[in-house]
């Protein structure tokens, strides 16, 4: 066991996979840190360049659609290129390479062809405005073809990374800016340091995990709102109100199972998401709820999202935005008056 | 607008292998014959062009009868593109094209009965009736799954390049695109990459005039695509594409160039479509004149009277060859209407990779 940061997990995964397969490799801009050179980001591919060289950590012009498209053409012929994006709101430049081409690529040609890629995306907010803090998860789990992971520990970051390495599809992986842990702390980030284990582990893709027990109510929520899921959680718990948390982990493929299981103990589901509230992520989970597993239920479902405005910079105002542990609480609360 | 200026100057290739000049202008034609290659070389370049051309015309009658489905977009007049540059490369080389892919994967070695049975939405089909005319391929013989995307395909085939240095391959890419390709983001971003990287790629633009309906003076105002190479620090060459020889010269300058690790080059084929571009698309903004000018210079009519002068051939042994392609395609056909539909819930499956051909 060690104890690590998220943006240490990520890179030691990395590491350890481009050690075990020629075949991977790292392509972003400003990944590499040699000649001083900032080794991503987020610090997630630091030194990586001192051991493989800059033939697998190549360093791009900002060109996202380069990116993509060679991440896509490079998976197509027998490599497994782990793509970089320096914000996630970037994810936009390069749109048609991840819709169109990678996540149609295996359709297309009937399964001839495959595209064993990853794609690293930061988001949350930030207070970096409107273009640096969006999380945009909702985007991405309509597009057949991708698989969409969030994990929001370190144990998680090392586990799902491996997976998505040797998946043989294209994965994107949003991370929270928050939960880095990295070099540089960013303000309010949350320490995610946690136990990883030695050796070499993969976490499989569709499992979530139960990261509070409780009767009364389900919350599910993903990366930085997970956290905050906890803290409403704990803040309940003084008034009685027991909470069972769920991180989904992955939201495609998305483990329903785990949530139901919890509803035929609570009868109550509260979504939270840093996802917009139309159509983010939670809306496929509720839609899915109510059309499957409706009697399951003792009170509608809520959910608790950024609301349908672009992340504002001022920090007074992009609290507000974002959900916050007071804000879930008082969901809960009313969620059990019903 | 009247293009039959442009016309009548259908340009010949550059052979110094630099870059073009900016700023210069249309190139003359300076007619510099490529040599006759040897006679089974020859004659495989005319049947492969042939191929193109015959394949494409039972396709339009195929889809006017109503026997297939969607859009077609149409590559016949442009064979020379497709032969000369791909006559050379092997199976282990790549071949990225376009929604105009018929005449590169024919040209790749992607099989008529694959190309056929796609075309017919059939199980037969290369893509298992999953792709459709705008992505056939064959990535087992090097085409990859064509792009509908205008310029998609651009930075794919840079990764597809990347991965041939990486894998210390000495396999090359041959990447077609339009001229209206040459307008897209991604054809900036992926030959910038390719440049600075010196990826064995080579960049194929077949400039047919037209943009949809829009001609090309009024989408750029440089008069030859090739000198937006200059910008990238690549050589940019103008070929006439209606030469099969010039074009196949030209490509093996550039096809050794990648091999040795010198980098991409940017090759502008100067061609013309006979047909629209769709199947709806009745070439309304095309001059009688200017289709006249360019049809006399048909890339077969044109290389079936040098292989005719040359005395390598005879009227006969062509019109052997001519034969045996249409058997090809009737078979292919035949074949084609005979074959499976797929399932319905066919449709359910391919959307991800389950760790083996599937």
């Amino acid at each position: 066991m060690a104890q690590m940061s998220i943006a240490e997990a990520l890179n030691r995964a990395i590491a350890e996979e481009m050690e075990r397969d020629q075949r991977v490799f790292c392509i972003g801009e400003d990944i590499s840190d040699a000649n001083g050179g900032y080794g991503g980001a987020f610090a997630v591919t630091r030194r990586l360049h001192d051991r493989f060289g800059a033939e697998r950590v190549i360093n791009t012009p900002i060109s996202e659609i380069l990116i993509c498209g060679v991440a896509v053409g490079a998976a197509m012929t027998g490599l497994i290129p782990i793509a970089d994006l320096q914000y996630g709101d970037f994810l936009f430049c390069l749109m048609d390479q991840l819709a169109n081409q990678a996540a149609k690529m295996c359709y297309m040609s009937g399964g001839k062809v495959h595209v064993p890629m990853v794609l690293r995306a930061p988001i949350g907010a930030t207070t970096r405005g409107s273009q640096h803090g969006q999380s945009l998860e909702g985007c991405f789990t309509h597009i057949p073809g991708l698989k969409v992971i969030c994990p929001g520990t370190a144990y998680d970051a090392m586990g799902l990374l491996k997976t998505a390495i040797r998946d043989g599809n294209p994965v994107l992986v949003f991370e929270h800016k928050r939960l880095y842990g990295g070099k540089r702390t960013e303000r309010q980030a949350l320490s995610t340091i946690g136990e990883v284990p030695d050796g070499d582990f993969t976490i499989p893709f569709g499992q979530a995990v139960v990261r509070r027990d409780g009767s009364h109510i389900t919350l599910v929520a993903n990366l930085l709102m997970m956290y905050r899921a906890m803290e409403a959680a704990a803040l309940l718990d003084k008034e009685g109100i027991q909470c069972e948390v769920i991180d989904p982990r992955t939201l495609v493929p998305f483990d329903y199972a785990t949530v139901i299981e919890s509803l035929r103990k609570t009868g109550r589901l509260l979504i939270v998401h840093e996802d917009h509230y139309t159509n983010g992520w939670g809306a496929q989970l509720a839609a899915y709820i109510a059309e499957n597993e409706i009697y399951l239920l003792d009170a509608p479902i809520r959910r608790v999202a950024a609301y349908d405005v672009p992340v504002p910079f001022a920090p007074v105002m992009e609290n507000f935005v974002v959900p916050t542990a007071e804000r879930i609480a008082e969901a809960a609360r009313s969620l059990m008056k019903n | 607008m009247d293009h039959s200026g442009e016309i009548a100057e259908v340009p010949g290739e550059r052979n110094d292998g630099t870059s073009t000049q900016a700023g210069s202008r249309q190139a003359a034609p300076s007619p510099k014959l490529a040599s006759m290659p040897e006679k089974s070389r020859a004659l495989g370049m005319y049947e492969s062009m042939v191929l193109i051309r015959k394949y494409e015309e039972r396709i339009y009658f195929l889809f006017l009868e109503g026997m297939i489905s969607g859009s077609i977009h149409q590559s016949h007049g442009q064979e020379a593109c497709a032969v000369g540059m791909l006559y050379d490369l092997s199976r282990n080389d790549y071949m990225a094209s376009t929604h105009r892919p018929a005449s590169h994967d024919l040209a790749k070695g992607v099989s008529v009965e694959a190309m056929m049975g796609e075309m017919f939405g059939k199980t037969t089909g290369c893509c298992r009736g999953k792709g459709g005319a705008m992505h056939t391929g064959d990535i087992s013989v090097g085409a990859v799954p064509s792009n509908a995307i205008v310029g998609a395909n651009i930075p794919i085939a840079v990764g597809i390049a990347l991965s041939c240095k990486y894998r210390k391959t000495d396999n090359v890419v041959v990447c077609f695109f339009g001229d209206g390709a040459s307008n897209e983001g991604a054809f900036h971003e992926g030959i910038n990459g390719a440049a600075i990287w010196n990826l064995p790629v080579i960049f194929a633009c077949e400039n047919n005039l037209y943009g949809g309906s829009t001609a090309v003076q009024a989408t750029m105002k440089i008069a030859d695509i090739a000198e937006r190479a200059a910008a990238y620090g690549i050589p940019g060459e103008v070929v006439d594409g209606n030469d099969v020889l010039a074009v196949n010269e030209a490509a093996t300058r550039a096809i050794a160039r990648a091999r040795r690790g010198e980098g991409p080059t940017l090759l502008e084929l100067k061609t013309y479509r006979i047909a629209g571009h769709s199947r709806s698309d009745a070439c309304a903004y095309r001059d009688d004149k200017e289709e006249e000018q360019w049809f006399a210079r048909d890339p077969i009519r044109i290389f079936r009277s040098m292989l005719l002068d040359s005395g390598l051939t005879t009227e006969q042994e062509l019109a052997q060859i001519d034969s045996s392609v249409d058997e090809r395609i009737e078979a292919a056909v035949k074949d084609a209407m005979a074959a499976p539909d797929p399932l319905p819930e066919d449709a359910l499956r391919h959307v991800y990779w389950e760790g083996r051909d599937h």
